[in-house]
């Protein structure tokens, strides 16, 4: 371990950590716009400038290791001049349209404005004016809002293994975009969009379907595959609007594109809304629950008292709960008599 | 499972995802986990950067391979041939583990008679993998003692599934690969609950628990729960029940959220097995395609409107909570089932979810200490037999259950149909990254259907420019059992001689090709290997 004074506050790390690492152990804050716990350091952004004893100018605590007896300061009013000035360089080139952004009140940019009275702009001047051209239905680009963090880069590298995006260009047209310019053409699993600070990478299918107001975000469990990653129903007016996942999760905030961009067929129109019973014809017809229970009950009881309980089989499903099926097999076994039940793990 | 079951005493994956990470040797056989478990992947990735090896054994140049270090592209079914080929090097090389033989297995001299045979050069002949590739991939996995295998229905989708994982199991007694933190069997399972599924008892042979129905103080003990009579006769398996209905015996089935219609194989078989049935009740949340054969169809809720637990592939019970009301009367399953058992003379009544899951907690002592206020914020792997037990991470670190574990001689047996001059080609079947199962819900999901809304067939450009077939035109393709018409996908992922087909799609369902041969003992079908041929044509009126 490696003890490091931060602040007055004394800690000791294990070797490898970097200043960050350390300062967020102690529960100190420093700001940051590229540093994601689950990625590389990146050291883009500038923001998390800390002054340490011995080293004349401030240095990135994100890249920068703890190494023995470290004494080092987050605040100061020099620190906290560069982080402002370092951010109003960011908002210079930055669409000022907070109140139509999809991320705002989840935006780690507009946070940080306000934190530091980003008011006025000293360095207003020329803007980058990307012309959005994706036809992919799941990721919408706004690469005006984009502050080059490379989170969305990284993620897409390091986590994902697809490297669809990178850097292109240099300076002040510097952009992040898949080879070419083209068309993004991935795995679409979002976690782009999971790690972008700002509203330059989104879902397709959140636009206007509501923001931070009068959304309630329930914890459950993917029902896609048997990895069964934890996601974040966010729900406004009895809709699944958006799916996100926690970072503090086992999963680590990671999805895919099912399980974070297929949630509309809970919503779906197709949806059964009532029983139905066959007639004669051919066709359904609406039924009460009263009425098509009766009558399905019946008729397994017609056919359990003619044929035997062995002549009736029940297929229970992998979508539903433990609780489901553990209902369903105890109805096959006690109420029906059979040990015919299975499902789908075949198949 | 059900092998993996019958060797070891639990049909489950052996370590924890989280595990991933500390393994020295990943080996993924059958299986597509980039695209089929994709956050699994990642955790393989995060393995890999932190500098494990990988090996991937597929038909397919699945994407996972991008990371292999070792790609063993075998013909499809010939996995036990390259199995047998890699424990005949490692018992050569003499990497097996000696102590973990001596003290944990038995049989090694049967093992051994039987891989005799396969030396490398032999397994090379069979599975098309080159020599050098299959000691290399021996060397890795028994060179490490802390490697994982991971394995889908590309193992287990064979008439000789069943075989392929004896054959996986080999390995790992043989290298001592089991038991310990990082390193173990992986069966990856392709559904959210499919693990809980069976837990809970679904299955024809054991009451939850997978305790046995015909194990008279077994039954008792569940009559006395159940204050119930019980049948103590084994019931039939999902492809025993369509083969019955077929035959006039089974006269009614219930489904609860199945679509076997789409996900059996030889669609034309299933159809006219349902159809013949006296009464089909189906519960769903949509007018699936097998919901539409029904006599009556009762909606249900879907995992967004419910609250209950799933557990996922690595036997972690998890909760999930109810987000939205259902659509118009849509009821929840639970209740449902509770309502028509009532009607059956047999009263069920439970106030909530957590009722159910605390009486299934009684009657199976490895749930016996999860609660749902326990896994409030984070999931438990069972055993976990008390309430102070924090879950188990790892299978089988005090020894096997049932003591000694054996080794299984497994003889390779081509699978049931194979490429002839007739039908040239090898079809395999599975899923696609954005497509999920048989498609009742990825389907009805406007940008999965917007970006993966078509089926396609992969063809080797080596096939496509032979028999004169362009990237996108139609092809019909034709087994013994019916005919598609779809797109032609000309792509790298498939050699020449194979061709692969998503199985999402109605329009052109590969189920509709596939053979309904089935492994003798887990009764699972042959989705992996039919032999088929193709033909050009226009459009898909012509097929219609």
């Amino acid at each position: 371990m490696i003890k490091v004074l931060i602040d007055g506050k004394a800690g000791a790390v294990k070797e490898g950590a970097t200043v960050l690492e350390a300062a967020r152990m102690l529960n100190i804050p420093i700001p940051t716009l590229c540093h994601h716990p689950k990625l590389s350091p990146f050291g883009g952004c500038r923001l998390c400038i800390v002054e340490i004893k011995g080293i004349p100018r401030p240095v990135t605590s994100c890249t920068t290791p703890v190494t023995e007896g470290m004494e080092v300061t987050t605040s100061t009013p020099a620190l906290e001049d560069l982080r402002k000035t370092v951010l109003e360089l960011i908002l210079s080139d930055h669409p000022n349209d907070c109140m139509l952004c999809e991320r705002a009140g989840d935006c780690t940019l507009q946070e940080l404005a306000y934190f530091y009275d980003v008011k006025e702009n000293r360095f207003a001047g020329e803007r980058r004016i990307y012309e959005k051209k994706d036809g992919n239905p799941f990721i919408e680009r706004d690469m005006e809002k984009c502050i080059l963090c490379g989170r969305c880069v990284n993620a897409c590298e390091e986590i994902q293994g697809v490297s669809a995006i990178d850097f292109a260009y240099r300076g002040f047209k510097s952009k992040i975009c898949p080879p070419y310019e083209h068309d993004l053409n991935c795995e679409f699993c979002g976690q782009c969009v999971a790690v972008c600070p700002t509203g330059a990478l989104t879902g397709k299918g959140w636009s206007h379907k509501g923001r931070q107001k009068d959304i309630k975000e329930v914890d459950t469990t993917c029902p896609y595959c048997g990895t069964g990653c934890g996601i974040t129903l966010h729900v406004k007016r009895n809709e699944v609007v958006r799916v996100t996942s926690k970072e503090s999760g086992w999963n680590e905030g990671w999805l895919c594109a099912k399980g974070r961009f297929g949630y509309s067929f809970i919503g779906s129109p197709e949806r059964l809304r009532t029983p139905l019973i066959k007639e004669a014809a051919g066709g359904f017809r609406e039924a009460s629950w009263d009425e098509a229970l009766e009558y399905a009950a019946k008729r397994l009881k017609e056919i359990k008292e003619k044929h035997g309980p062995d002549s009736i089989g029940g297929l229970s499903s992998a979508r539903c709960t433990n609780e489901d099926n553990y209902l369903f097999q105890k109805f096959m076994r006690a109420a029906i008599g059979t040990n015919n039940v299975d499902h789908c793990a075949r198949l | 499972m059900a092998s993996l079951a019958t060797i070891f005493g639990s049909g489950a994956m052996t370590n924890s995802i989280k595990e991933i990470e500390g393994m020295e040797v990943i080996f993924t056989i059958g299986s597509n986990t980039k695209e089929t478990h994709p956050v699994i992947a990642n955790r393989m990735l995060k393995a890999i950067r932190k500098g494990a090896r990988l090996i991937v054994a597929d038909p397919r140049k699945v994407p996972l391979v991008k990371f292999a270090e070792i790609f063993l592209r075998l013909r499809p079914g010939t996995d036990v041939a390259l199995l047998n080929g890699i424990a005949h090097v490692i018992l050569k090389e003499g990497l097996q583990n000696d102590e973990f033989i001596t003290e944990r297995t038995e049989r090694l001299e049967g093992l051994k008679k039987s891989i005799e045979a396969f030396t490398p050069e032999a397994a090379s002949k069979i599975t098309g993998v080159p020599k050098e590739d299959i000691i290399k991939a021996a060397l890795l996995y028994g060179g490490s003692r802390r490697a994982g295998i991971f394995y889908t229905m590309g193992i287990t989708q064979h008439t000789h599934g069943t075989d392929n994982v004896n054959a996986i199991a080999n390995l790992a007694l043989l290298t001592g690969n089991i038991g310990r933190e990082s390193t173990g069997i992986n069966p990856l399972r392709g559904q959210n609950n499919v693990q809980g599924a069976c837990d809970a008892g679904c299955l024809p042979n054991v009451y939850p628990g997978y305790q046995r129905v015909d194990m008279p103080m077994v039954k008792n003990r569940f009559q006395e729960a159940w204050k119930a009579t019980l049948s103590d006769k084994e019931g039939l398996k999902s492809t025993e029940m369509i083969k019955s209905a077929a035959e006039g015996k089974l006269k009614a089935l219930y489904i609860m959220g199945e679509n076997p219609l789409i996900t059996d194989p030889n669609i034309g078989h299933t159809t006219k097995a349902l159809e013949n049935l006296d009464f089909l009740l189906v519960q769903d949340i949509f007018l699936t395609e097998t919901a539409a054969l029904a006599d009556v169809v009762l909606p249900a809720t879907c995992f967004a409107e419910k609250n209950g637990t799933f557990i996922n592939t690595e036997r972690k019970v998890q909760l999930v909570r109810k987000a939205v009301e259902p659509p118009g009367e849509a009821r929840e399953d639970m209740r449902i089932i509770s309502e028509l058992s009532v009607r059956l003379g047999y009263p069920m009544n439970y106030s909530s979810s957590e009722a159910a899951f605390e009486e299934l907690g009684n009657l199976w002592p490895a749930l016996a200490g999860i609660s749902y206020s326990r896994i409030r914020s984070e999931g438990i792997h069972w055993p976990c037999p008390t309430k102070d037990h924090p879950g188990t991470d790892y299978l089988y670190k005090a020894g096997f259950p049932r003591g000694r574990v054996s080794f299984s001689a497994v003889e390779y047996i081509p699978p049931a149909e194979l490429a002839d001059d007739e039908y040239p080609f090898v079809l395999t079947t599975g899923r696609n990254l954005f497509q999920y199962h048989s498609g009742s819900m990825t389907r009805r999901v406007a940008p999965i259907e917007a970006h993966a809304g078509e089926p396609y067939v992969e063809i080797s450009a080596e096939d496509a420019s032979r028999l004169g077939i362009r990237d996108g035109l139609m092809i019909r393709v034709k087994s013994r059992r019916g005919q598609i018409g779809l797109k032609a996908l000309i792509t790298g992922r498939v050699s020449e001689g194979l061709l692969f087909i998503p199985m999402h799609y109605k329009e052109a369902a590969a189920n509709v090709l596939t053979s309904d041969a089935l492994d003798p003992y887990a009764k699972t079908p042959e989705f992996k290997v039919c032999a088929v041929k193709i033909e050009k044509i226009n459009s898909y009126e012509e097929v219609l």
